[in-house]
Parts: structure tokens; C-alpha cells; sequence
């Protein structure tokens, strides 16, 4: 879910020459060169191009590789680097990665979320390094004096193959500057049994720096003379700063400033919560001098949010019948003239991120100009933010990426880069804002929360032949609109509407729900309440069936087919990650292919023993297909350990499989920790949570003992990667205690729900 | 005025006695490897070494740290190489990384005081530290292979 529209229409492109080098950009339309610009050459701007990365070769045969996309720990950095040096045909020991600074314009988008850099970007990255290669078999070419078609580049050297002569890339890097930039007919991609890092382990390129202590996090900028800010911020989402008194705070050694900040009123979208700011010269002192702040609040219109009273409200909602998004054949008719009938009602509460670093961003402000470096997702909507809170142009603000300590979607928003901005200004010194743990956990942007009401019916056969799915919950557009209650099509879209299920009656609704706090996207978003209803209830309807969960899941997804989504029943706007159903189709095949895949891997159907079971589920997001396989064992007090996971994964064409690999291993271990423990619960308008000793996040003991990913291979456009492991994980497991305990768990965290142990869950 | 060795090097400190290590190391002497992820002793990223042992930085203060001696990730090693550091590389370990440094802390105390750890005993002394990207099966693999290796 992107909020945040990213014009995908912006299709200019600036050239820039690097000290002694030369710098590509490539887009859709081809490439041109500065010296064009620089002649006045109108600028290639059309309507149908999509900038992507740069590309620097120095005359030393440093290939630099440009990220623009954020590191947050999917491995991008190196994903990048490996698609544009395969194609430059580049020696992997001479290239370098430098992150981009934040500039659309020139990158094209670099909101890292959505799991989409590869996605977005894969075709571009190759067109970036294939137009290296094209070019300096060009300068080879010219200095020999040879048809091009005679010199091949390959690892770093341009060979001509009759005399054997040969030039290093570097060496030819004086004549390619002179040449015109190669145009799309004259590249030529690779095909893919010529990759040579693509589709191969890489490990990272961070990887000294992280294990060394040198990696640079946004909590680690300083500067000289700067100054540490502090900020407590409203309690209640849309509350503000009554008075405040700041005597004792401004006298603690080392404190140098207390600034009040402005409060944007909800919805407040990136804007910050505004507050009473202390700067001083250390973090230590900062803090102490927070804690001597006296502040009197208005606590606002949401003072009396209360999570208990909520859920009866949105449970209430899903009861009634809601404002239909999808509906085929006759639901209501085929429920009450099936054989067996079942309904069920699910829950799953409020998320923080939690992120292991907590968010930090570095400002100063000089001159009208503002310099950010900050741990972003989203380097534009920083810039364009700030620039708004400041009332300066977006060309003064310019924003660095350092690397990110995690990020789920939290570090999108930049409400703490405009804290900075603001701070710096406001001091006239270098500012760094640092946000405790429970600074990051109280003023989140969370993940809403959710009740479903599902009914389904079955024939004498045990076919399910009606399905009906109420889900209500706080829009992330309420973060964005005032007087939003109702889903955005994007968010019905992950999991309702894009239903892959034969099911000749089919009903979805969403039912109204308003927003109390402020909502924002989680990895993989509203796909983790309704994967985990939509697998729990297809098991539920297996067992009530008599039939196996696996079969009954292939049963209901049907026959190998590209669902036609023109004639689904879509009442809502049709909603697939940004892409086209035709580019990228809903495939029941591929769901098929996952399921068989990880049943085969994980031993599904082999016997266990006691207080043992296995837990399965398919889900498709962000264009990627994924099912998994948990095995459980239930301890006789209840606690829950987990001896097996198995992840199947088609994710298309896939750049580096040890990443993946990865991604899949760390979702999962994400998504026990929601199902088992993951809640935030408000009171009196605020998080009851704030910190990791109440907010539970998944440890090592939680983790499988083993874990089996198993990649499907595939020549498929690439698909997502850093959230789709995410979903199919709380109906696993939460399947797999079913079969375990015959206890069902409907509503998350699991938590203490199995406190009476096995014995009395049966 | 509060003196101690940090990575070798002898250090004196003369402000609030009461301010966290984490802070002293990270703000005053720069060593930003050691991380802030809770400040509460709930999730080890700012894991050091006080005399050999595994400290939370965020909840000691400098002056418990009087004549003693500490070792951050900075001083673990010269460039890379303790077999925690190379296991790591070896097994892909780090995600986002931030919690990485914390983990290698952590786990080479442990194989200083349990050269051969088995799982449970991986588990119990890695408990404290939270990686929220989640790398925990590659910890165990990587702990297993350092002890293997040293
Ligand atoms: S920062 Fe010290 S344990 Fe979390
Ligand atoms: S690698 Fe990101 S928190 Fe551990």
C-alpha cells in the first residue's frame, strides 16, 4: 500500500558528470548525455518513461553504482549492484555501490516500499548496465578503429576478437566520453543463461561495515557543534501543548534550548506531532532535561480511545451487512440452501514496527537551505515535506540516505526528518532528533486493526459453494483524508478483492470504521489481517468438510486458469500493486505450484507426534506467490515452540536467491511474533505499550529450529520480496495449533490463549 | 573524574557520573557500533564487554565502569576476523545489520565462557537480543560454526 502517490508520469531525467567520470541515466526513451544538455538538446521527456539508476565509470575502472533505493536490510544495495554490473559485465570486485541522494527527477521513484525495487526497476537497471557495455564497445571500437560488432566486453575488458587485442574499462573511459550515448536499439540485454551475478548468491556489500561497527545508521550522524534534540510529543494522537514549564528541564547541565513545536490537527498526514523539543550537547543530557519538562496537554478529540471499547465497535460493524467491493452469483441464497454452513469472526489488534533503531534524522539549515541525512524509505516525501513545513522551494531542501536500522514502513514517513528541519532552523546549529523506543512505539503509525466476519457454505460433497467476507478497520487514507471510514480500493485489493478462489457465490464487503490513532502501512500492510482470516477459514472449512487442508485449498482455488478480473464482480476499483492485471495476472497455477512445492519440502501428511501439528497457507501479495508450512509443538502449559517452517516462494525472476532466502526467513520470524505475541492496545487515547518489555517482539527462542525455503524457478517478471512472507504466517500457525490442540484461535496474539495448556484446550 | 580502558586505550571521564556507558562511548568517544535499540536492557543492541563479560551499555552506568576495562565492537577485532565476525560473514547473517554488532557481542562472550555451546544454551544466552529483521536461525547456525571453528 502506497499512500503517498509516486507520480509514475515524472519522466524527466537530469545527466550529471562526475568528477572525472562519466555518469549514465537511462530511461525508457534511452539515453542522453550532458554534453546534449549542456548544447540545449530538448530533454527527453515523454509520457511513458521510467528513469532508473546511475551508473559511474572512473578512468581507474571503478564501476560506482548508484542505489537509489533505501537499505533496510533486503539486501537492495547489492540486488542493484549485481542487475547493473551483470549487464555492464563488470569484475564484481571493482565495482562500488553509492546511495543517491533524493532526487525523483533524476531516479525515477525511490519510495522503497511495496516491494517493489526490484519489481519497478529491474528492466532499467539492465538497460542502465547494457548501455554501459554497448558504449565502450563503441570507444573500444573507435580507438582500434574497428566495427563494433568485431570487440566484445566481457569482465572488465574489451577484447577484439580477430587480433586479440584488449582494453581495460577504465581505459576506455576518455573516448566514451566523447561518444554519443548508445540508443536502445544498440543495447543489447543479456539472455539469461549468459547472467552472471543475477540469480546467483551474492553476499551483501555492507556486510564488513555491519559486522565491524562502521555502518553508518541514521542514530550514528553527528557534526560538529550539534545539537541532540529530544521531543515530547502530544500523548494522544491530535492532542497539543496547553503550557508548558521548562525552568527545571532548561537548568540540567548541557541543555542549551527548549523549543515548543506546532501540532498538525488530524488528519496529519507526514507532518510531525508537534510538542516541546530539549537540545542540548549530548543525547544523556537531552533526555534528562525531557524529564524534568512540565507540560500540561489538551489531549484532543481522541482522549478517550479505548481498544476494548473499539473492537466491539468494528465487530458490530462486520456484523451488519457493509458496503460491497466484490459479489458474484448469489451469496446470500447459496448460504441458505447449503448443506453445512459456517461462520467465524477474527480479529487482529494494532501493530508497532519496532524497528530496531529507532528513528533519528540530522538537519541544518543555512542560507534558506536545508541539508537532511536521514534513515528514509522515502527520501522525495521527505523533501517534499520539509520543504512544505519550512516554506522554502524543494530544490533547497536536499536529503542523504544513510542506511536504515530496519525500516517495515515506519521510516516512509518522514514526521521525524521534518523535526529536524524545523529544530535546525529554529537553533541555527546542526540539529539531530533521536526518538527513544518508547518514543518510536507510542507515536507510531500503526498498523490498524482489524475484525472480519466470514460465512461460508459447503454442498453434500464438502465444495464450498458461497463465501462471504465482511472486514472493517481504520483506513491508512484516514492518516491522509478527513472523514475517511471506508477502505481504500488498494487495501481491499490485498486479500478481498483479488480472491483467487472458484467459488460460484462470492460476497466481500467492507464495513465502516473511523480512525483513532494515526494509521499507516506495516510490511505487507492489510494483507495480515485478511490472509490470516481467509487461510484460517478455508482450514476451518477443510475440517468441517472432513477434508485435508492442503487438498481443500487447491480444491477451492480450482483449475489452473489467469482469473479474468473484468469478470470477477469487482464493485470496488480493481487494485494489483500499481500493476496492470494483464502485466501481472492473478494465476492460479502458480498458487498451485507454491502449495504442492511446500507440502512436498515440509513432509505434509507424514504423521506427528503428540501435542504436535502442521499448519498451512497460500497467499499472494505484492505480485509474488507464497505458502507456508508451520509445525508446532505445544508445550503442556501451553507455550508454543516451533521445530519446522517451510516457505515456498515464486516471486518471478529472481536477482539474488540467498536475499530471498532471507526475506522469507525474516518474515516469517516477523509474522510469529505478531501471531504470537504482537499487540498494542490503547487506553485513554494512548498506547498502554513502550517498549520491548511490554510490546513483545518475536527472540531467538521463537525461531524455527529448522527452516526450508524452497524458490520456484521462475522466468516470470519479478514480483515482491520483502513482504509477502509476511502473510501466510499467522494462518499457519495458527492452523498448526488447531491441529495440534483442536483449539482454534481466532483472534490474535495468541498469547496467553493457550495459558491452561493442551489439556484444557481440547 | 571516572577513568577506565576502552578497546585498549585508557579514557577519563569527567561529567555525570550517572550517564549510561552507551552514551559516553557513542556521543563522547564516537564509537557508534555500540547501538541504541531499547535503553531499558530489553533488546542487547548496545551489548560491549566489561572484563570479558557481556554488559548492557544503556543501563551501566560510567561509573560502575571505574578501572575497568571495555571492549566494543571496534575493539573486537582489528579488521574483521574474531571467528563471531567470520561466522557471520560465512552464514549472510546481518539483515539491516543494526542489531548485528550486539549480537556478535553477545555471542563471543558466550563462546569465551562456553566454548561449545548447544542449542539451548545458544537460545538462553542470546534470549536478550532482539533481531526485529529476524535473523535468528542464521545466529544459531553462525554460533555453531564459530564454535566449531575456534
Ligand atoms: S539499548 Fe541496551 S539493551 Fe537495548
Ligand atoms: S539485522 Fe536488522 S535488527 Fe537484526
Amino acid at each position: 500500500m502506497n499512500s503517498q502517490s509516486t507520480s509514475m508520469e515524472r519522466r524527466e531525467f537530469v545527466q550529471l558528470l562526475g568528477a572525472g567520470g562519466l555518469v549514465l541515466a537511462v530511461s525508457l526513451s534511452g539515453c542522453r548525455r550532458l554534453s546534449d544538455a549542456l548544447r540545449g538538446a530538448p530533454k527527453a521527456a515523454t509520457t511513458s518513461v521510467t528513469p532508473a539508476a546511475y551508473l559511474r565509470l572512473d578512468d581507474t575502472g571503478t564501476v560506482t553504482v548508484i542505489c537509489h533505493r533505501s537499505e533496510m536490510g533486503q539486501g537492495i544495495r547489492t540486488s542493484v549492484a549485481m542487475i547493473v554490473a551483470d549487464e555492464l559485465d563488470a569484475d564484481w570486485s571493482q565495482v562500488k555501490v553509492e546511495q543517491a541522494l533524493g532526487d525523483e527527477k533524476t531516479y525515477g521513484s525511490q519510495n522503497t516500499d511495496g516491494s517493489r525495487s526490484i519489481r519497478d526497476f529491474y528492466g532499467a537497471l539492465r538497460e542502465a548496465g547494457a548501455t554501459g557495455r554497448a558504449l565502450l564497445e563503441a570507444a573500444a571500437a573507435k580507438q582500434w578503429s574497428v566495427p563494433a560488432s568485431e570487440v566484445e566486453a566481457r569482465q572488465h575488458v574489451v577484447t577484439h576478437r580477430s587480433s586479440g587485442r584488449t582494453l581495460g574499462y577504465g581505459e576506455l573511459v576518455a573516448t566514451a566520453r566523447e561518444l554519443p550515448m548508445p540508443g536502445k536499439a544498440a543495447i543489447r540485454l543479456k539472455r539469461p543463461e549468459q547472467f552472471r551475478y543475477i540469480g546467483k548468491d551474492m553476499p551483501s556489500v555492507d556486510m564488513a561495515d555491519m559486522i565491524s561497527g562502521a555502518a553508518l545508521y541514521g542514530m550514528d550522524l553527528r557534526r560538529e557543534g550539534m545539537l541532540v534534540a529530544v521531543i515530547a510529543r502530544p500523548p494522544v494522537y491530535g492532542g497539543a501543548v496547553k503550557s508548558v514549564d521548562s525552568s527545571a528541564a532548561e537548568k540540567v547541565p548541557g541543555v542549551e534550548r527548549v523549543v515548543q513545536l506546532d501540532s498538525a490537527p488530524p488528519p496529519s498526514a507526514f507532518m510531525p506531532l508537534g510538542g516541546v523539543a530539549v537540545l542540548a550537547r549530548s543525547t544523556w543530557a537531552a533526555l534528562q532535561g525531557r524529564q524534568k519538562l512540565k507540560i500540561d496537554w489538551d489531549h484532543g478529540p481522541h482522549a478517550t480511545y479505548d481498544s476494548a471499547v473499539f473492537r466491539t465497535e468494528l465487530e458490530r460493524s462486520v456484523r451488519r451487512a457493509g458496503k460491497v467491493v466484490r459479489s458474484q452469483g448469489n451469496a446470500a441464497r447459496a448460504l441458505a440452501s447449503a448443506s453445512k454452513r459456517l461462520q467465524a469472526d477474527y480479529y487482529v489488534p494494532h501493530l508497532s514496527h519496532a524497528q530496531m533503531e529507532p528513528l533519528a534524522a540530522l538537519a541544518t539549515f543555512e542560507n534558506g537551505k536545508c541539508d537532511i541525512w536521514a534513515p528514509t524509505q522515502h527520501p522525495q516525501a521527505a523533501r517534499d515535506t520539509v520543504a512544505l513545513a519550512l516554506k522554502i522551494p524543494v530544490e533547497n531542501v536536499r536529503v542523504s540516505v544513510t542506511l536504515l536500522g530496519g525500516g517495515f514502513g515506519r521510516k516512509s514517513k518522514p514526521d521525524f526528518i521534518v523535526e529536524a528541519a524545523l529544530l535546525a532552523r529554529e537553533v541555527g546549529k546542526p540539529v539531530k532528533v533521536v526518538w527513544t523506543r518508547e518514543d518510536d512505539i507510542q507515536h507510531d503509525y500503526f498498523h490498524t486493526v482489524a475484525a472480519q466476519h466470514l460465512e461460508g457454505g459447503l454442498d453434500a460433497n464438502g465444495k464450498v459453494t458461497s463465501w462471504l467476507h465482511r472486514t472493517a478497520f481504520p483506513s491508512i487514507m484516514a492518516t491522509f483524508v478527513p472523514g475517511t471510514v471506508y477502505a481504500g480500493d488498494g487495501e481491499v485489493g490485498q486479500g478481498i478483492t483479488d480472491l483467487p478462489f472458484a467459488v460460484p457465490n462470492l460476497r466481500c464487503e467492507n464495513g465502516p470504521a473511523a480512525a483513532l490513532t494515526r494509521i499507516g502501512w506495516y510490511r505487507s500492510v492489510i494483507n495480515i489481517p485478511h490472509a490470516f482470516a481467509i487461510s484460517s477459514f478455508a482450514d476451518e472449512l477443510a475440517h468441517a468438510a472432513g477434508k485435508d487442508p492442503k487438498g481443500f485449498l487447491l480444491e477451492l482455488i480450482g483449475p489452473d486458469r489467469i482469473i479474468d478480473m473484468t469478470k470477477a464482480g469487482l464493485v470496488a476499483k480493481p487494485s494489483n500493486y500499481d500493476r496492470s492485471f494483464e502485466d501481472y495476472p492473478i494465476d492460479t497455477g502458480r498458487y498451485r505450484k507454491v502449495l504442492e512445492l511446500v507440502a512436498e519440502k515440509s513432509g505434509w501428511g507424514k504423521p506427528l507426534g503428540s501435542g504436535r501439528g502442521r499448519g498451512i497457507a497460500v497467499h499472494r501479495s505484492f505480485l509474488s506467490y507464497v505458502a507456508t508450512v508451520i509445525e508446532v509443538e505445544i508445550k503442556a502449559d501451553g507455550t508454543v515452540t516451533i521445530p519446522r517452517v517451510d516457505v515456498a516462494i515464486d516471486a518471478g525472476t529472481v536477482v539474488n536467491p540467498e536475499r530471498v532466502r532471507a526475506q522469507m526467513e525474516g518474515a516469517t520470524i516477523m509474522g510469529i511474533g505478531n501471531t504470537l505475541y504482537g499487540e498494542i492496545t490503547f487506553k485513554e487515547g494512548r498506547p498502554v505499550q513502550s517498549n520491548y518489555t511490554d510490546y513483545r517482539v518475536a527472540r531467538i527462542d521463537a525461531a524455527p529450529r529448522e527452516f526450508g525455503v524452497h524458490i520456484l524457478p521462475s522466468t516470470e517478471q519479478p514480483g515482491g520480496v520483502g513482504e509477502p512472507g509476511v502473510p501466510p504466517v499467522a494462518p499457519a500457525l495458527c492452523n498448526a495449533i488447531f491441529s495440534a490442540t483442536r483449539r482454534r484461535i481466532r483472534s490474535l496474539p495468541v498469547d496467553k490463549q493457550l495459558a491452561g495448556g493442551i489439556a484444557s484446550a481440547r | 573524574m571516572i577513568s577506565m580502558t576502552v578497546n585498549g586505550r585508557r579514557q577519563e571521564f569527567s561529567g555525570d557520573e550517572a550517564m549510561p556507558l552507551l552514551w559516553y562511548l557513542r556521543d563522547e568517544l564516537g564509537l557508534t557500533g555500540t547501538k541504541f535499540g531499547c535503553g531499558v536492557s530489553a533488546c542487547g543492541a548496545c551489548t560491549v564487554h566489561l572484563d570479558g563479560k557481556a554488559v548492557r551499555a544503556c543501563v551501566t552506568p560510567v561509573s560502575a565502569v571505574e578501572g575497568r576495562k571495555v571492549i566494543t565492537i571496534e575493539g573486537l577485532s582489528k579488521d574483521g576476523s574474531h571467528p563471531v565476525q567470520r561466522a557471520w560473514r560465512a552464514h549472510n547473517v546481518p539483515q539491516c545489520g543494526y542489531c548485528q554488532t550486539g549480537q556478535i557481542m553477545q555471542a563471543a562472550a558466550l563462546l569465551e565462557a562456553t566454548p561449545k555451546p548447544n542449542d539451548a544454551e545458544i537460545d538462553q544466552a542470546m534470549a536478550g537480543n532482539i533481531c526485529r529483521c529476524g535473523t535468528y536461525v542464521r545466529i544459531r547456525a553462525a554460533i555453531r560454526a564459530a564454535a566449531v571453528e575456534a
